[in-house]
């Protein structure tokens, strides 16, 4: 039972960042009705543009953990939406109202273009952080025949999932209150419709990418923060399963891409925890796999209806 | 240079240039300027302004002269690269450009001894490569270009037939041309099985899957160490036999011919191989797209929905396309398995499926030429990167030009797709003519998945 | 044979039956499209179903030919004259989806998918927004319809490959026969042009001629006037009068254009709101005060002043702007 919630623990965390990745591909999906293949490559440069401001930060003598902690977020935020907007204005942008194999594989360019010049720029070796939040609190703390077990929740768990929660929260109130989320909606029904009615439908889209970065950005530093290992290539890995969330949430809804991440980092850690660490992807592939064969508009989307 | 210059252009170019410079800055801020490397005790931060100066300059640089000569100017410079070539040289050199690759592909490795004599086994490996893109390319074609069905998991099918062979070969020794149809066969078979609950799925849905299939291939590869040695892969694949002739140093192909012993025969003798494999397909690829079933696949690509109103079994259809695009690739596999004599689950990731489906859309969907060319650009291309050592004297030392392969062949494939959408060659030749022969412009034919 | 509507009895599509709808239901969730709707088409007759726009007539279509599975509701087409009916409910318990009777087989479409519909039970369509195969030449698309047929002659392929003359002569056969069709659709000037470049009207003729080519015994035509000027629909009523008189093809259509309607038209069926509101021929449907406050949207006894006011001898429906000619692709 302990070891039971303790996964569950582990499981949410994992998911949640699973989760913020995830809502980048359903929002992009939902307006362009694209897979964004550079995404969970946003996702990693997020992660090395995080690793490279904590370290400066603390090289020119920032001593206070949350300060850092904040200022690093934030830049990795800022910088991050910036190749976000870029990835769009590259391979998107020059190919709106092409056909759609074009973006699709431009956006494996970007990808591939990504991952190597950060191989090149920063080294293929892994960069490891020390865990820098430690501590944390014992929920429950049960005896077995082997000795004690106990239930925690360490300090960084906590501020994985307040943080994506507040974030979720703050996304969804833009989306559903603000004139931009009122554009994207309208981006996402009917292009051409929403530019005659006045809607900047570039602008709509290259936001909707910042956006995508940014949470992803979080995510990146999230990761960094709770694995304290990163390399080029984690965002391949982190991108298919982050997809895998949205669909199984349902593309195109926001509440579905968070509950999907919650699920895929449940499943990957609960499989890892009691049967096979080694095929924990291949887990996550074949739920990926059996969602869209067998409920293609996921737990919340909204079914499509073939049109005769 | 007589560019007409319009009021305003410099100072328009010098702002386009410094805002791209500025975006530069702000990307490269934490790749360029800092550096992060495993010291002691923990991560040391490394600065480079140097570098993120130099990356700023030629920002700034590049795409100003780009805005003064080509982007904004009436007259750009690079007007007067693209050649117009009037219709009936165009038609012209699409006839005889078919021919004329063939006659140079089936001579290659001769024009190569006669003309580097010194480094023919270096070219003749680069073009065996070539080549097995090229199949690869073919048979992907089937499904992407002919039947619309968007494949991100070719590799898959590679992976099966290579290690069916490799698997063969190891624990029931049979050889390279007997386990050759077995692997096909294989690879089709998985093509079914992997193919039948996925294909009423749509567009990206399908590649996603694909994806996910390829990749749930690779894990188990990986660690069923058991059957296929997991990371270690499999080595000793055995090398193919010429009529039971082995290219060994005695009593082989060598000494039954007369001829001295010289590994290139070897070489030779794969590079015969892969071409005839290839070639095969290209022939049943273009036989099928004349007969009932290849018009049923181009069918399904323009719209599957009027198919299955003129009573086509759209399931069928597709698993066809699918199973025998993946008998290719797994026919495929089988090579690049005695051809490397040894396997391993690192050959067979998602970037090898990129690559082969970045031949075929940039080549030009369904087009079997632009195959050929976008693999000789795309493979060849970063093969050449290979062989600018003289870069390290310019650069110095630590300077490794091959870690840019990858780098460019992306860069490359976002520029191809932006300069040409639908492929270099981008026109849809008719299955069946009433009277005349017209190419069909590719702004006509459909991708695929009801678009 | 029950048929509840038969407003005035016995007329000659009742008796020589080819497509009956029978009990027809039609739901997406709460939402209920055709509402038990029985009608029947008359073997070489050219039927119309019409109504106002929503009324469900292209929900019919679509259960007819397979794209939709019917929540209620019996559909059957009969290759043999007569109404067979001991055969049809014999079927009807077997759970089969057609009987042994070589070239007089009856079918209950609702039990069979989308293309066997078209393969076996001989039932072609053509679609409101057209759906041609744009980037494939007329000749082609007029191919892909004689797939069935010559998937056999080439021996599912094998024998294709090594180009047997068996399949050398059903391919020839099978090009002559699409250029037939093209010559009677007048489109055999651009048989090697692709679909997509073909003018608006054109591409209309092409999809029935491409429909024709699976030599169909009901061609179900979902407004193939729609967006045709006078003369092209003229040639539309010859075109059809051809198909139904040379070929003894049933044509069952949807039209919104009521001259072509009451022009060509054996026998009407008018639906509104999913329900059958009338069912007679084009004469008795156009008197009918139902159908006129149907398209009026008055009430019944106020259609007669009402027509009065407007002097219109024709209803007509709603006018499809001329889209353009890039039908198929979207």
């Amino acid at each position: 039972m302990e070891y039971f919630l303790q996964q569950l623990i582990n499981g949410l965390t994992l998911g949640s960042i699973y989760g913020l990745i995830a809502i980048g591909y359903t929002m992009v999906y939902g307006i362009i009705g694209m897979i964004n293949f550079a995404h969970g490559d946003i996702f990693m440069v997020g992660s090395f543009i995080a690793l490279a401001t904590f370290l400066a930060l603390v090289a020119i003598g920032i001593s206070a953990l949350p300060l850092i902690l904040f200022i690093t977020l934030l830049v990795a935020m800022l910088f991050t939406s910036a190749w976000g907007w870029t990835v769009e204005r590259l391979a998107y942008r020059p190919l709106r109202g092409s056909f759609r194999l074009a973006p699709l594989i431009t956006a494996i360019g970007m990808s591939i273009v990504l991952q190597n010049f950060v191989q090149i720029t920063q080294g293929a070796r892994v960069k490891p952080l020390p865990p820098q939040i430690q501590g944390g609190v014992t929920l429950i703390e049960g005896v077995t025949e082997n000795g004690t077990i106990a239930v925690q929740l360490s300090y960084m768990q906590m501020i994985i999932i307040a943080t994506t929660l507040a974030l979720m929260i703050g996304f969804s109130l833009l989306i559903s209150k603000t004139s931009l989320g009122r554009s994207q909606r309208a981006c996402e029904q009917d292009q051409k419709m929403a530019a005659l009615l006045g809607v900047n439908v570039d602008r709509t889209i290259s936001l909707t990418f910042v956006m995508g970065a940014a949470l992803a950005a979080v995510a990146g530093f999230m990761f960094l923060l709770l694995y304290g290992v990163i390399d080029f290539y984690i965002g391949f890995l982190a991108g298919v399963k982050a997809f895998t969330a949205a669909v199984l949430g349902g593309i195109g809804s926001l509440p579905g891409a968070m509950l999907g991440g919650l699920l895929i980092g449940l499943i990957e850690v609960f499989w890892s925890g009691y049967f096979s660490v080694e095929y924990k992807d291949v887990a996550a592939f074949s739920i990926l796999v059996i969602v869209l064969i067998f409920m293609p508009s996921g737990l919340l989307g909204k079914p499509e209806v073939e049109k005769v | 240079m007589s560019a007409a210059v319009k009021p305003g252009l410099v100072a328009d170019s010098v702002k386009d240039a410094a805002i791209a410079a500025l975006l530069v800055a702000v990307l490269g801020f934490f790749f360029f300027a800092l550096r992060t490397d495993i010291g002691t005790g923990g991560l040391d931060l490394t600065y480079r302004w140097g570098l993120w100066f130099i990356a700023i300059a030629i920002a700034f640089g590049g795409r100003l002269l780009l805005n003064l000569f080509v982007f904004k100017t009436a007259k750009p410079i690079t007007g007067g690269m693209s050649i117009s070539i009037p219709e009936g040289v165009k038609s012209g050199i699409g006839r005889v450009l078919g021919p004329v690759l063939l006659l140079i592909a089936l001579t290659l490795p001769f024009i190569v001894m006669a003309v580097y004599p010194d480094r023919d086994r270096q070219f003749i490996d680069l073009a065996i490569l070539i080549m097995t893109y090229v199949m690869l390319g073919w048979g992907l074609n089937i499904v992407v270009g002919l039947a619309g069905l968007l494949d991100l998991g070719y590799v898959a099918f590679y992976a099966v037939g290579a290690y069916s062979f490799a698997l063969l070969a190891q624990y029931f020794q049979i050889g390279f041309w007997t386990a050759l149809p077995l692997a096909g066969l294989l690879a089709a078979v998985w093509g079914i099985i992997l193919g039948y609950p996925v294909l009423r799925l749509r567009g990206d849905y399908l590649a996603i899957v694909t994806l996910a299939f390829g990749e749930i291939i690779r894990v188990v590869l990986l660690n069923w160490y058991e059957f296929t040695g997991g990371p270690d892969g499999i080595s000793g694949i055995p090398k193919p036999s010429f009529f039971g002739l082995d290219f060994s140093r005695t009593g082989g192909f060598a000494e039954f011919f007369g001829l001295d012993y010289d590994s290139i025969h070897r070489f030779i003798y794969l590079y015969y191989i892969i071409l005839i494999l290839a070639l095969i397909t290209n022939f049943v690829t273009l036989r099928l797209r004349k007969l009932p079933i290849g018009r049923a696949w181009e069918a399904l690509r323009e719209d599957e929905i009027a198919c299955r109103s003129l009573g086509i079994n759209t399931t069928n259809t597709k698993l066809t396309a699918f199973s025998i695009g993946a008998m290719f690739g797994g026919l495929a596999g089988s090579f690049f398995a005695t051809r490397q004599g040894f396997i391993s689950p690192e050959s067979f990731t998602f970037l090898e499926s990129a690559i082969i489906l970045a031949i075929v859309v940039l080549g030009g969907l369904g087009s079997q030429i632009g195959v050929v060319i976008a693999s000789v650009v795309m493979i060849g291309g970063i093969e050449i990167l290979r062989n600018l050592g003289f870069l390290k004297e310019i650069f110095g030392p630590d300077f490794e030009p091959t870690q840019y392969r990858m780098l460019i062949f992306g860069l490359a494939m976002v520029l191809i797709m932006v300069w040409k959408p639908r492929g270099i060659i981008s026109s849809r030749n008719p299955s069946a003519v009433y009277k005349e022969r017209k190419k069909i412009s590719s702004d006509m034919v459909a991708q695929g998945e009801g678009h | 044979m029950e048929n509840a509507m038969k407003t005035p009895p016995a007329q000659t599509w009742d008796d020589n039956v080819v497509l009956s709808v029978e009990h027809l239901t039609m739901r997406f969730g709460g939402l209920i499209a055709v509402n038990d709707l029985s009608f029947n088409v008359g073997r070489g007759d050219i039927t119309a179903l019409i109504g106002p726009n929503g009324a469900g007539k292209t929900t019919v279509f679509n259960c007819v030919t397979g794209f939709y599975k019917p929540t209620e509701g019996r559909i059957v087409m009969r290759h043999g004259a007569g109404l067979q009916a001991d055969k049809i409910e014999a079927l009807t318990r077997t759970g089969r989806q057609f009987n042994d009777d070589g070239d007089d087989r009856v079918f209950l479409l609702e039990r069979m998918p989308d293309f066997e519909i078209s393969k076996r039970a001989k039932v072609a369509r053509t679609f409101q927004n057209i759906r041609l195969f744009g980037g494939m030449t007329a000749l082609e698309n007029l191919l892909v319809a004689q797939h069935n047929p010559l998937m056999l002659a080439s021996s599912m392929t094998i024998g294709g490959i090594f180009n047997l003359p068996g399949y050398r002569k059903a391919r020839a056969e099978a090009i002559d026969f699409a250029a037939y069709w093209l010559e009677k659709t007048g489109l055999i000037d651009r048989a090697d042009d692709p679909a997509a470049d073909l003018p608006y009207g054109d591409q209309r003729r092409l999809e029935i001629a491409r429909a024709m080519c699976t030599k169909p015994h009901l061609l179900c035509l979902d407004e193939p006037a729609a967006g045709l000027n006078p003369r092209e629909s003229t040639e539309l009523n010859n075109l059809l009068q051809y198909i139904r008189k040379d070929h003894g093809t049933s044509i069952l259509l949807i039209e919104h254009d009521m001259g072509v309607v009451m022009e060509i038209s054996d026998h009407v069926v008018v639906l509104d709101y999913g329900q059958k509101i009338s069912d007679g021929t084009a004469d008795q449907v156009k008197n009918d005060p139902k159908v006129i406050s149907a398209y009026l949207g008055v009430d019944e006894d106020e259609v007669a002043a009402v027509e009065e006011s407007i002097d219109m001898p024709v209803i007509h429906g709603k006018t499809k702007p001329a889209e353009n000619g890039e039908g198929g692709q979207s």
